[in-house]
C-alpha cells in the first residue's frame, strides 16, 4: 500500500519492478542520436497502412509487443494496461488494444500520458490487486499534424518556438517485486523499480501560443519537481537525472529559471529533456526539439532505463509534461493549462 | 507559484528567439517575385502560341494552379513554402495548395465526408470574406461609380 510523503509524493513500499520495455520510432527518430537504441524503426511514415491513424495504431502495438517480448511474457498474462495517445478519444490506444486482448484503462494527460500510465501501473501493482500491469503511449507526427495543425502537404512555416511531434511509442511492463524474474531479465546487471510517484497539478501562467508548448509546460514541470524535492527532502544532486518529457530548448531554459526563482534550486547539473535527446536539434529539422507523448516514452525506454539497468545511474526522476489544450480552446482565446506527472525510478536493492 | 503571469511573459520573451524577419522578407520577395515572373513568362508563351488575350488570362492562373497541385501531390511544394513563406502563400499557388493539401489528407475518410467536407477547410475563410468584399465592392460600384 502506497505511503504519502509530504503533500503530493507517494512512496511505493513494494517497489514494482520493470519486467519489460519497448521503444519504437519513425525514420527521423531513427536518424537521431538514439536511433540505434530503439527496438524498431519504421522507415515509412504510413507504415504500410491506409491512414496516419492506422499507422499510429501499428506503432503503439509494436512498442507493446517489444515490451512483452523483452520480458518473455505473453499478452494473456498482462492483467491491465494503462495507455493513451493524442488522437481524438484516445483512438490509437483503443484500436491497438483491439487485437491484444489485454484489459485496458485509457488515459489522457496529453504528452504526460506515459508518466501518468507508469504511475498508475506502479500503484496498481503496489496495491496488490495485480501481478503484471503495462503502460503504453504513442504519438505520430502525421496524425498529430492532421488533428492539431495543418494537412501535411500544406505549405506553412515553422515558428521559431515550434517543436516537432515525435513519431514514437513506448511501453513498459511492471511486475510485483515478489514474483520471480524470467531468465532473460534475471541476467540483466540490475533490475529497475518504481520507487515513488507523484501526480501533478494543473498549472497555467498565461501562455496562449500553441506554437510555444515548451513555455506553456515549463511551469508545470517546475511545480512537480519542486514538490517532489520538498516532499522527499532531496536535492537535485541526489538524483542522477531529472528527465522532463518534451520541453525542448526554450522550455528547458525556462524550467531552470523557474526552479531557481521559485525554489532556489539549480537543476542544471541533472536536468535532461526528452525533446532535446531524441533529435539532434542542430542538424535535424525539428524546431527547438521534439514533443508528443512518444517522445519522452521512447527516450525513457530506449536510453534512460537501460542506463539504470547497466548500473550507470541509480536514481532518475521522470517528469512527463503535457499541454492540456484542445483544437478549440486556443481559438476561443484560452491560455494553455499544463500538467506534469513524476515517477522516480531506481535500481532495485 | 510566486511567478506572476506578467513576470513569466517577460521570461518567455527573453528566452524565445525572435522570428528572422529580414530573412523571411527576402525569401518571400525572391520566391514570390520568381513565381510572378514565371507567370509573366507563361503569358508571353501563350501569347506567342497565338491564344487570344482573354484565353491567356485564364490559361496563366490555370497553369500555375496545375503546377501547384502537382508539386503539392509529390511533396515538393511544402518544402519550398517552408522556405518561402508568403512568397508561395500570397500568389494563386498558395490558394491551390490550401485546397489540394486537405483533399489529400482527408482522402482516408472517403470522398464525400472526407475530401468533400474538408476541401475548403483552409481556403474557406478566403472564399467567404473574398466573396463578401467583392459583393460590397459590387454594390458600391453599381450605385456610385458606374
Amino acid at each position: 500500500m502506497a505511503k504519502r510523503l509530504g503533500t503530493d509524493t507517494l512512496l511505493l513500499p513494494t517497489r514494482p519492478v520493470i519486467l519489460g520495455r519497448g521503444a519504437v520510432g519513425g525514420k527521423l527518430e531513427g536518424e537521431g542520436p538514439l536511433g540505434k537504441q530503439l527496438d524498431a524503426v519504421f522507415l515509412e511514415a504510413d507504415m504500410g497502412e491506409e491512414s496516419w491513424e492506422k499507422a499510429e495504431v501499428r506503432l503503439q502495438q509494436a512498442a507493446i509487443r517489444r515490451a512483452l517480448d523483452s520480458a518473455g511474457c505473453p499478452a494473456e498474462e498482462v492483467e491491465l494496461l494503462f495507455g493513451g495517445d493524442l488522437l481524438n478519444q484516445c483512438s490509437a490506444t483503443s484500436f491497438a488494444l483491439r487485437e491484444l486482448g489485454i484489459p485496458l484503462a485509457g488515459l489522457y494527460s496529453a504528452c504526460a500520458t506515459f508518466a501518468l500510465g507508469v504511475a498508475m501501473a506502479a500503484l496498481s501493482v503496489d496495491g496488490g490487486g495485480f501481478r503484471r500491469v503495462m503502460a503504453a503511449a504513442s504519438s505520430h507526427f502525421c496524425s498529430a499534424e492532421k488533428q492539431f495543425r495543418f494537412p501535411l502537404e500544406y505549405g506553412a512555416m515553422m515558428t521559431p518556438t515550434a517543436q516537432r511531434t515525435a513519431t514514437a511509442a513506448g511501453a513498459l511492463l511492471l511486475q510485483s517485486a515478489g514474483e520471480p524474474l524470467p531468465p532473460e531479465r534475471a541476467a540483466a546487471a540490475h533490475s529497475v523499480c518504481v520507487e515513488k510517484v507523484l501526480f501533478g497539478r494543473v498549472n497555467d501562467l498565461g501562455v496562449a501560443d500553441a506554437n510555444s508548448m515548451g513555455a506553456a509546460m515549463a511551469p508545470a514541470a517546475a511545480d512537480t519537481i519542486l514538490r517532489f524535492l520538498k516532499d522527499t527532502n532531496m536535492q537535485p544532486t541526489d538524483l542522477d537525472c531529472i528527465l522532463t518529457g518534451d520541453l525542448g530548448e526554450i522550455g528547458s531554459q525556462l524550467l531552470l529559471e523557474l526552479a531557481k526563482c521559485e525554489g532556489g534550486v539549480d537543476l542544471a547539473p541533472v536536468h535532461r529533456d526528452g525533446g532535446r535527446l531524441l533529435y539532434d536539434t542542430a542538424q535535424q529539422d525539428v524546431g527547438v526539439g521534439g514533443s508528443g507523448i512518444g517522445c519522452s516514452a521512447a527516450v525513457l525506454c530506449a536510453d534512460v532505463l537501460p542506463k539504470l539497468e547497466r548500473g550507470e545511474w541509480q536514481r532518475v526522476l521522470y517528469v512527463g509534461t503535457g499541454a492540456l489544450l484542445s483544437v478549440i480552446t486556443p481559438l476561443q482565446g484560452e491560455s494553455i493549462p499544463a500538467i506534469a506527472h513524476g515517477v522516480l525510478f531506481s535500481v532495485a536493492p | 507559484m510566486k511567478t506572476t503571469n506578467e513576470q513569466y511573459k517577460t521570461m518567455v520573451e527573453q528566452n524565445s528567439p525572435p522570428s528572422p524577419h529580414w530573412k523571411h522578407w527576402l525569401c518571400s520577395f525572391a520566391v514570390g517575385g520568381g513565381i510572378c515572373a514565371f507567370g509573366e513568362g507563361l503569358r508571353l508563351l501563350f501569347t506567342w502560341l497565338k491564344f487570344t488575350e482573354e484565353e491567356v488570362r485564364i490559361l496563366v492562373p490555370v497553369t500555375l494552379i496545375l503546377l501547384t497541385a502537382i508539386t503539392t501531390a509529390i511533396g515538393v511544394f511544402d518544402r519550398l513554402a517552408k522556405f518561402a513563406g508568403a512568397g508561395t502563400g500570397v500568389p494563386i499557388t498558395g490558394f491551390a495548395n490550401a485546397v489540394v493539401s486537405p483533399a489529400m489528407e482527408h482522402r482516408s475518410e472517403g470522398f464525400i465526408l472526407g475530401v468533400g467536407a474538408n476541401l475548403f477547410r483552409l481556403a474557406g475563410p478566403v472564399l467567404v470574406y473574398g466573396s463578401a468584399i467583392c459583393t460590397a465592392y459590387g454594390l458600391i460600384y453599381y450605385f456610385f461609380l458606374r
